[in-house]
């Protein structure tokens, strides 16, 4: 990836071991230098050193060492870690997992690179988040808000429409009247998948506000941990120096973990929780943490990783450790799926840390955190009916608590379920919460100001009476 | 001793070395001699900071505290004989620091490897001598105050193993940092020192924990208090509000200073941490609350190494501080990053591993760590003491994974939050069930101690006794149980909702003083007795259930900080409608 360069070619392979070269007599080779291999074929591949110790070094092969011969392998080495062009030229472009095209075009080029490892943001220089990306999906927006430059997660489950609600975000969120762009990082996608995807979000990545980067599950499982990195680093770049606010998709997160567990296996390390490697933690804060503003600069990187729970297990190390790195999360419910709800999204398991800081007057609308806190409680109170009836039958149940119960079938189709090419404005979104809530008494609705309520109730809203 | 008061930063390197191996932070050097264990090295070019941890008769082997990309074997390490120091100065309070106490104000918007081994600038420190010429001192004895004009003071200290006649002072005056500002037996002190980080400071003697450290928050006060001086873990899992309620005593408990060790933490929080401890006001003494803070911020995406020493720096500036007298809290969030570090670190040097990966000496890291809290006798001769509070992350919520239980061993208390009372916006989230504090029988003395005592007893027995019945309740519902019981589970709820919760965002209640926290616990513990009087005398439990309870559970939100008096009023409104039922 560096052709100023011709650097030394070295032959003496001594070793290839799963997904790894070693090789000897090399002399001046640092530590996670960039590798380009060359087969006798003339194939190239590229790899990454792992540990260098006197005259040899270790080197991860991103493509895999499937069919190498060590007789007539030539590595060289590049002076310095993997870097990528990055620029506006990754726009409206779709590639795999390694940043190479996918739709037919010339390689992308950029007029700077940087190292797709990144560097940590200085925590002094950080900018606290306080203003929010619109989704255009009410549960979202209402409820979860995602705020510029925070992390937030969608946790699923296998069978749930995430990979859906993450392209139909990647298709709808705005800033408004701010330059905004999408990167989009899929791992381990299937080939239907990846078609659904690409298919889906062709129309933003025609209008240059979107970049794609597909690794399909038969590709090389090394190439996957470097696919969320490249999407950052094209981001940070694109928020930080190109002024744009930008989000970066991930999915699937869980994918992403096994190939690091796979690596980690190979490179023969001592083995962690559900034989993780012990730095899984750490590996992904390094991905999640790019995310933020800085202050002075214009821009933002807003990350949503998606990722599949096994078993619908929470306590799994990958949405467990991602939970305690993100700033809330999203929770999918195969129950309220059931339901023929979309998206299914369990409000009461979810959270959005940031929305106290980017939601309400002047950020989004005046009633924004008392509507969401109203209407959170009141699906509390409602779940806990549900499941009394359950139990006691509905008869057991207090007056106030049956109107809870009757609500929450309004809850779930009037505003929960949206069409999935559906852009609800914000506005909507809040009138449809609005209308819920007001099928209850009014003396149940306390964390509404009592202005808000009189207001609403005098002009004679459908829900007031109900 | 003698070595100890060096007051020379250890600039220049001993000796060079040949880089022999690199694999990510562990680096091996060839052994030149004249390098002992835990001594700081700088390798290659740009100088990356490293510790000493194992070596042989041919190689040394070394951490690194940054990014080691680009390093090759065949570069050079540069040894500087001298253990890895903190440097301990008036600039502490107020700013923040990576691992190593570099100030990161010093470094741009993003941290490149090596940019923080430069220099510092030059910082001027205003100084008010407090001895004079000719003047006989002992080690700890304070020989003045410096710091910023109007800013913050830190006292200038006679270092330890330090006695004699003062045979210089420096003027009053504006000085910079590096300035001697006294000659005390042939040794000169300057406004800045450097101490070892793994080195715990020496004071007089160890003396019992007795006094209590008033956090602010009631279910902690009131039912699992802390002294100063003792050490508490707060495990609990993502969600359930750990950073949050840290960050809650951290801003209103009665310490004087606080350090705050942000360790593999979220970035945007410890953003929000800097910014909100500069605008606040510490209720205390009207300056800012960042003044009596020192932020030691190891964000989780920062070098996973500087993570290691972080804990340990932020107990050297506690033990600093300490020594000039003051009442010090250490916040360490979390330990679980702390000792993933560790277990990084074993995992690279081959080391075997004990449970799920950790190794064998995890406890004994743990131990050593908790162990620099408690309350001493300074070598000034007077009360100093640090408190230890630790965040624990524990995978899963699972309380029996390795951190969690080597930690509790140690520990004098526990806050542990619950996932259940967190979903249901019960803050703070410490469950009373799985709790403890080993603290409460030293803070039962006194007048004040006994009566904080038997409140605590009565809440207690009737938190417990509505557990019991809960599971009973959710299975039959309410209405089936006897009347004494329905007043338990009436009590249950008036304890959580009127006394427990408490709302960090609440401009009254975000913090709570002994008085309130009494009236509070008086108040709810005396309509409880009534309304179980009442039912007693026949009145149904229904109508005691129904009855308007709203100006006792609005209380906590009315009166302000310290005012019992609202309280007390909200206690007779209460008791005046339960006077009226029948």
């Amino acid at each position: 990836m560096s052709p100023e360069r011709t650097p030394v070619e070295y032959t003496s392979v001594r070793e290839l071991r799963g997904p790894l070269i070693v090789v000897e007599g090399v002399g001046g080779v640092g530590w996670d230098e960039f590798a380009t291999i060359t087969l006798a074929s003339g194939e190239r591949r590229h790899g990454v050193v792992l540990e260098v110790r006197d005259d040899l070094a270790v080197v991860e092969v991103l493509e895999g060492t499937g069919g190498m011969d060590p007789a007539g392998l030539r590595m060289a080495f590049d002076g310095r870690p993997l870097t990528v062009p990055v620029g506006e030229g990754w726009l409206g472009r779709t590639c795999d997992g390694r940043g190479a095209p996918r739709d037919g075009g010339p390689p992308v080029f950029g007029r700077t690179s940087a190292p797709v490892e990144g560097m940590a943001v200085n925590p002094v220089r950080r900018q606290p988040p306080g203003e929010p990306v619109l989704t255009g999906i009410a549960a979202v927006d209402v409820l979860t808000t995602l705020v510029r430059g925070q992390k937030l997660p969608i946790f699923s489950a296998a069978g749930l429409p995430h990979l859906e609600l993450a392209v139909q975000i990647a298709a709808q969120a705005t800033t408004t009247g701010e330059r905004f762009s999408v990167v989009f990082a899929g791992m381990g996608l299937t080939h239907a998948d990846a078609f659904f995807v690409q298919e889906a979000l062709a129309e933003r990545a025609a209008a240059g506000e979107l970049c794609l980067l597909l690794n399909t599950a038969d590709d090389p499982v090394i190439e996957r941990i470097l696919t969320p990195r490249l999407a950052l680093t094209v981001a940070e770049h694109l928020a930080f120096d190109g002024g744009r606010h930008v989000l970066v998709i991930m999915t699937d997160m869980t994918s992403y973990a096994e190939a690091l567990r796979e690596v980690s296996a190979a490179r023969g390390e001592v083995p962690a929780r559900r034989a993780y490697p012990g730095y899984l933690y750490s590996d992904l804060a390094s991905l999640y943490e790019r995310c933020g503003r800085i202050v002075g600069r214009p821009g933002s990187v807003t990350v949503l990783p998606v990722l599949t729970m096994p078993a619908g297990d929470i306590t799994h190390p990958v949405p467990d450790l991602t939970g305690y790195i993100t700033e809330g999360q999203i929770v999918l419910a195969r129950q309220i799926h059931a339901e023929g709800v979309y998206p299914p999204v369990d409000a009461l398991s979810s959270l959005s840390r940031l929305m106290r800081k980017g939601a309400g007057l002047g950020r989004t609308r005046g009633d924004h955190l008392d509507v969401a806190a109203q209407l959170t409680a009141a699906l509390a109170r409602a779940r806990q009916a549900g499941e009394l009836a359950e139990l006691a039958g509905e008869s057991a149940l207090s007056p106030a608590d049956r109107r809870y119960l009757a609500m929450y079938p309004r809850y779930l189709h009037d505003f929960l379920h949206q069409e999935r090419d559906r852009t609800l404005a914000l506005d909507e979104s809040l009138e449809r919460a609005w209308r819920v809530l007001l099928t209850l008494p009014p003396g149940e609705l306390g964390m509404l100001p009592t202005a808000l309520l009189d207001a609403r109730n005098s002009d004679g809203s459908p829900g007031a009476v109900a | 001793m003698a070595d100890l008061t060096a007051a020379e930063p250890p600039a220049r390197p001993v000796a060079t070395a040949r880089i022999l191996r690199v694999a990510g932070p562990l680096v091996e050097l060839e052994n030149v001699g004249g390098i002992a264990m835990n001594d700081l090295v700088l390798l290659g070019a740009e100088r990356v900071p490293a510790e000493v941890v194992a070596i042989t008769t041919s190689r040394v082997t070394v951490q690194a505290y940054e990014y080691t990309g680009g390093l090759a074997p065949g570069r050079h390490g540069f040894p500087l004989g001298a253990p890895v120091c903190a440097r301990l100065s008036p600039g502490l309070l107020g700013g923040v620091f990576d691992g190593l106490l570099r100030p990161l104000t010093d470094f741009g918007d993003r941290l490149a490897p090596g940019t923080g081994t430069d220099e510092p600038p030059a910082r001027r420190w205003a100084f008010d001598a407090a001895v004079v010429k000719g003047q006989e001192v002992d080690e700890g004895t304070v020989i003045g105050e410096a710091g910023n004009p109007g800013g913050p003071r830190t006292r200038i200290l006679v270092p330890p193993g330090c006695t004699g006649e003062v045979t210089y002072v420096a003027d009053s005056a504006e000085h910079p940092e590096d300035t001697v500002l006294a000659v005390v037996g042939g040794t000169e002190i300057r406004s800045v020192t450097d101490w070892p980080v793994r080195r715990p400071r020496p004071v007089r003697e160890r003396v019992p924990a007795r006094a209590p450290l008033t956090t602010g928050q009631r279910v902690i006060d009131l039912l699992f208090p802390v002294a100063r001086g003792s050490t508490v873990a707060v495990p609990g899992g993502f969600g359930t509000g750990k950073t949050l309620l840290l960050q809650q005593i951290a801003k209103w408990c009665d310490a004087d200073v606080i350090v705050y060790i942000g360790c593999g933490e979220r970035g945007n929080e410890m953003a929000d941490v800097i910014t909100e401890f500069a605008e606040l006001t510490d209720p205390r003494t009207g300056g800012r609350l960042a003044d009596r803070t020192v932020i030691i911020a190891n964000t989780s995406n920062m070098p996973m190494m500087a993570r290691e020493t972080s804990i340990h720096t932020g107990a050297t500036v506690a033990e600093y501080f300490r020594d000039m007298g003051h009442d010090v809290v250490v916040i360490a969030d979390s330990t679980s990053r702390w000792a993933e570090a560790l277990r990084e670190f074993a995992s690279r040097t081959g080391e075997l591993p004990a449970e799920e990966g950790y190794p064998a000496g995890l406890a004994s890291a743990l131990a050593a760590f908790y162990e620099r809290a408690g309350a001493v006798t300074t070598l000034g001769a007077g009360p100093g003491s640090v408190t230890v509070l630790g965040a624990v992350s524990p995978p899963g919520g699972d309380l029996a994974e390795p951190v969690t239980a080597h930690t509790e061993r140690c520990v004098r208390g526990r806050w542990t939050l619950d996932r259940d009372l967190a979903y249901a916006r019960h803050y703070p989230a410490v469950s009373w069930s799985h709790s403890f504090s080993r603290d409460t029988d030293v803070l039962g003395t006194g007048r004040d101690g006994q009566e904080t005592a038997g409140r605590r007893a009565a809440v207690a027995e009737l938190l417990a006794a509505a557990d019991r019945l809960a599971d009973l309740v959710e299975l039959v519902g309410v209405g089936a149980l006897p009347a004494p019981e329905r007043v338990s589970v009436l009590a249950g709820r008036l304890i959580r909702e009127g006394l427990l919760q408490q709302s960090a965002l609440s401009p009254n209640d975000a913090h709570c003083t002994p008085a309130k926290t009494a009236a509070l616990a008086d108040a709810v513990l005396a309509v409880i007795e009534r309304c179980r009087s009442l039912v007693a005398s026949g009145t149904p439990p229904d109508v005691v259930e129904q009855a308007d309870f709203t100006a006792l559970l609005r209380a906590r939100e009315e009166a302000g900080p310290g005012d019992a008096a609202t309280v007390r009023a909200a206690r007779d409104t209460v008791l005046a409608v339960l006077g009226e039922l029948r």
